[in-house]
């Protein structure tokens, strides 16, 4: 009697692991001619678009914050000033001040803090202005290391502002509020700083008895002898709105600030007697016009200023000027991700039709499988492209930008890598996203269409044409261009009122929150597109 | 049947060829639905740019035909796909060399396919148009472009306004044109599709993001969009960096080059 064995396969059943799907899907991907040209077409324009922004920057002329324009050598290193942390800071504003060696303290009384607003399209003059509130004016007590603008200088303050009560506000970046609503005569608020060593503390109180510690802040290295004073700035009103049309609602412009102080009491060893005043930089503009000065009356102060003393903001001029950030050599983003997603939908669409989904689907049928091998080929490819474009982007932007002899923000390392990194991430996560919609709407046309719509259309909407600043903030905050913010290269501070709108680099979410949003969209649809894969036939 | 074009005249070849490539057209449930959706695009978004804007007491700078016109920007996408999906479309299925073996004369088979979809996109075009300036007529006066404030009413009347409005049926069709074109030269329908959207966004990114005034002005001029989309402006031309017609030209060259492009290389390329 024979026995019959049946035929058994002697291929390992190891063949079908995900490895061998990965290396099948990767084999198809580099032996398309076209698909790696698309690849080097999307690092090619995202480099070659921020070197040519780079170059085609504005002709340099660097301006101190609302001082004259300086053209050339007149600049000098002093294009932008850094604070302590490193970060661009204004440092601008009229200081009443003596010097304080050692261990002591100042208090004082605030009992009116009153704005000028510049009027429709005009400056500052006596006819055109007109009373009204600036939301940071500021006008307290400072103890800073130098008394005039120096780079790295350190500064704790106590202050009222013209709409966000009493803050104490230390190295420009530093904020922390105090007692609540607007000072007046009727109700007036006292502020007091000591200093011990290192360490300043900031109180607020609204009788001069009953004292409340506002803040205690450490200023690293500071030296014996300080500069104390009083000081008022008043900073400018930045553009409130810009509508559809383009049409500029509400122009900003200067402001200038008067505050009244009495009760003014010292501590320690203060060794000149008199006050000196003068703005912080040698500010022309504001001195030619009479603003800005102190008078001493019967133990009342009532000093003015404008200018102020916070981080800078990027992107409220011009583009291309020295207020511009290394966010914008990363401009060439989208068009490399048009490259992307059109790579990205024929790597699906191309299998069927050439009918390759069902020999694909027969070695594997495991489909949801096929389409995660997919993704994270085209996504691992997509990643590689992105971080050369970006990084051959930022290299040689920065470079340019530097040999014209143009300044740009500076940034910490480890948001330029940010910058970088969530650019390739970016790139990677919308080619999931395009493979997925591709894979559900199965026509090359139409995919491409789809993922232009929804992410270049509303970033081009949001941060290049000039929609209402709450429609650009809702886009790209909903939409898979909501990543875009991956790219923002300065915090938003809100102790600085300025104009903060995708169009000037400031985008609503979080950097990593913003791709995020990006990342559900693609997961969303790969989920849709795994269903449909499974139900539909091939 | 293959048309053996030595027995036929010029024009009666012409005329088939005509009526073959209508018939594909026609018979495309895609066709019709995408001019559909560009016309209700277009005048969706200038109604809705129409009723974003408003004109302060204080005056504005704006231009209420231009504003009124603002949908065309969104509806070019569309057309842009009617005339990618006219040529590519035969090339994903196979169909172009029946089309080719029918009809050998090539560029006579591109010329109709170009004369076809510019006559559908101008037909859309015209009724998307109309319904943006009528939605700007009914709506603007509401958001303070009065007469009070030196804005009559959006009237087809006013020469530059019919200019505007004109121009902008014709740069859809130029658009259009140009899709082809592109399509013709790349054939793949994604490639084509991505081609022509990075063609006309990138231009104004770029221009956005520059500081230097000169490059500014030269990039704007050479633009295929921002130059052809001057044929909308009737105020403050003289800060434009060409004139309206000049605009639309730079675009007209755009759609020429592609399509001489796409008909060199269809007719020295196997299909």
């Amino acid at each position: 009697m024979t026995t019959i064995t049946p035929y058994r396969s002697t291929a390992r059943d190891t063949r079908d692991g995900f490895g061998q799907l990965l290396h099948a899907e990767w084999t198809k991907f580099r032996t398309v001619r076209g698909w790696a040209i698309g690849m080097i077409v999307a690092i090619g324009v995202t480099a070659a678009i921020g070197i040519f922004v780079a170059a085609g920057g504005a002709n340099q002329s660097c301006q101190a914050q609302g001082g004259p324009a300086q053209h050339g050598a007149a600049c000098g290193g002093s294009g932008l000033l850094l604070g302590p942390g490193g970060e661009p800071v204004t440092d601008n504003f009229y200081f009443v001040r003596q010097s304080l060696a050692g261990n002591g303290g100042i208090t004082v009384r605030v009992t009116s803090l009153t704005s000028l607003l510049p009027s429709a399209g005009q400056g500052l003059g006596a006819t055109s202005s007109r009373p009204g509130v600036v939301p940071w004016s500021k006008a307290g007590i400072i103890i800073r290391a130098s008394a005039s603008s120096n780079p790295r200088s350190t500064y704790a303050a106590m202050m009222v502002t013209g709409g966000n009560g009493v803050r104490m506000q230390w190295n420009y970046t530093g904020d922390t509020p105090g007692l609540p609503g607007a000072v007046s005569a009727a109700s007036p608020r006292w502020l007091r700083l000591t200093r011990d060593g290192d360490t300043i503390t900031g109180y607020d109180s609204t009788d001069g008895v009953h004292w409340m510690v506002v803040g205690v802040v450490r200023l690293a290295g500071l030296k014996s002898i300080v500069q104390v004073g009083l000081f008022t700035a008043s900073p400018e009103l930045p553009v409130s709105a810009v509508n559809i049309a383009g049409i500029s609602q509400g122009g900003g412009g200067p402001t200038a600030s008067t505050a009244v102080f009495d009760h003014l009491s010292r501590s320690g060893a203060w060794p000149a007697s008199t006050w000196t005043g003068g703005y912080t930089v040698g500010d022309l503009a504001a001195e030619a016009q009479g603003i800005g000065g102190f008078r001493q009356v019967a133990g009342r102060l009532t000093v003015s200023g404008q200018g102020d003393i916070a981080p800078a903001i990027p992107n409220q001029g011009e583009p291309g000027s020295a207020q511009a950030t290394v966010a914008i050599y990363l401009i060439g983003t989208f068009v490399g991700l048009i490259a992307v997603a059109v790579v990205a939908t024929m790597f699906m669409t191309a299998e069927y039709r050439r009918g390759l989904i069902r020999t694909t689907l027969a070695a594997s049928p495991r489909r949801a499988r096929v389409l995660a091998a997919k993704a994270l080929v085209v996504g691992a490819v997509a990643f590689v492209a992105g971080l050369l474009g970006a990084v051959a982007a930022e290299i040689f932007g920065t470079d340019i930008a530097h040999s014209h002899g143009r300044q740009v923000f500076p940034e910490p390392w480890p948001t330029e890598v940010r910058m970088i990194v969530g650019t390739a991430a970016l790139v990677a996560v919308v080619a999931v996203l395009t493979l997925a919609v591709a894979a559900i709407v199965r026509r090359s046309v139409a995919a491409v269409t789809i993922v232009f719509a929804t992410i270049v259309v509303p970033y081009f909407l949001a941060a290049v044409a000039t929609l209402p600043v709450g429609v650009a903030d809702w886009l790209m905050r909903i939409t898979p261009a909501a990543a875009f913010a991956v790219q923002q290269a300065t915090p938003q501070y809100p102790q600085v009122q300025a104009y903060y709108a995708p169009v000037s680099g400031f985008y609503p979410l979080a950097p990593w929150a913003g791709f995020a949003v990006l990342c559900a969209w693609a997961l969303a649809a790969l989920g849709g597109a795994a269903y449909l894969l499974r139900r539909r036939d091939a | 049947m293959s048309l053996p074009a030595a027995e036929l005249s010029r024009a009666r070849y012409g005329r088939e060829t005509l009526h073959a490539e209508w018939t594909k057209l026609r018979t495309l449930a895609s066709t019709g639905w995408l001019l559909l959706s560009a016309a209700v695009l277009t005048a969706g978004v200038s109604a809705a740019a129409d009723a974003a804007a408003t004109c302060p007491s204080s005056g504005c700078q704006a231009d209420p035909a231009k504003l009124s016109l603002t949908g065309v920007q969104a509806g070019q996408a569309i057309v842009a796909i009617v005339a990618v999906l006219a040529v590519s479309d035969e090339y994903s299925t196979g169909m172009i060399k029946v089309t080719l073996t029918a009809m050998p004369r090539r560029l006579t088979v591109l010329a109709a396919k170009a004369a076809l979809v510019a006559g559908l996109v101008l037909a859309a075009a015209a009724v998307a148009v109309g319904a943006s300036v009528l939605a700007g007529r009914l709506i603007l006066p509401g958001h303070g472009f009065t007469a009070a404030h030196g804005y009559p009413p959006l009237s087809l009347g006013d020469r530059p306004v019919l200019r505007a409005a004109c121009g902008s049926v014709l740069y859809l069709a130029l658009i259009a044109l140009l899709g082809l074109g592109i399509a013709t030269a790349v054939r793949e329908s994604a490639v084509a599709i991505g081609l022509v959207l990075g063609l006309l966004y990138l231009f104004p990114v770029v221009t956005s993001a520059i500081g230097n005034q000169h490059w500014q002005w030269h990039l704007q001029q050479v633009s295929p969009m921002t130059a052809g989309l001057y044929i909308q402006a009737t105020t403050n031309l003289s800060s434009l960096p060409l004139t309206p017609w000049q605009g639309l030209g730079v675009l007209a060259l755009w759609s020429a080059g592609a399509l001489i492009l796409g008909a060199l290389l269809l007719r020295f390329r196997d299909a």
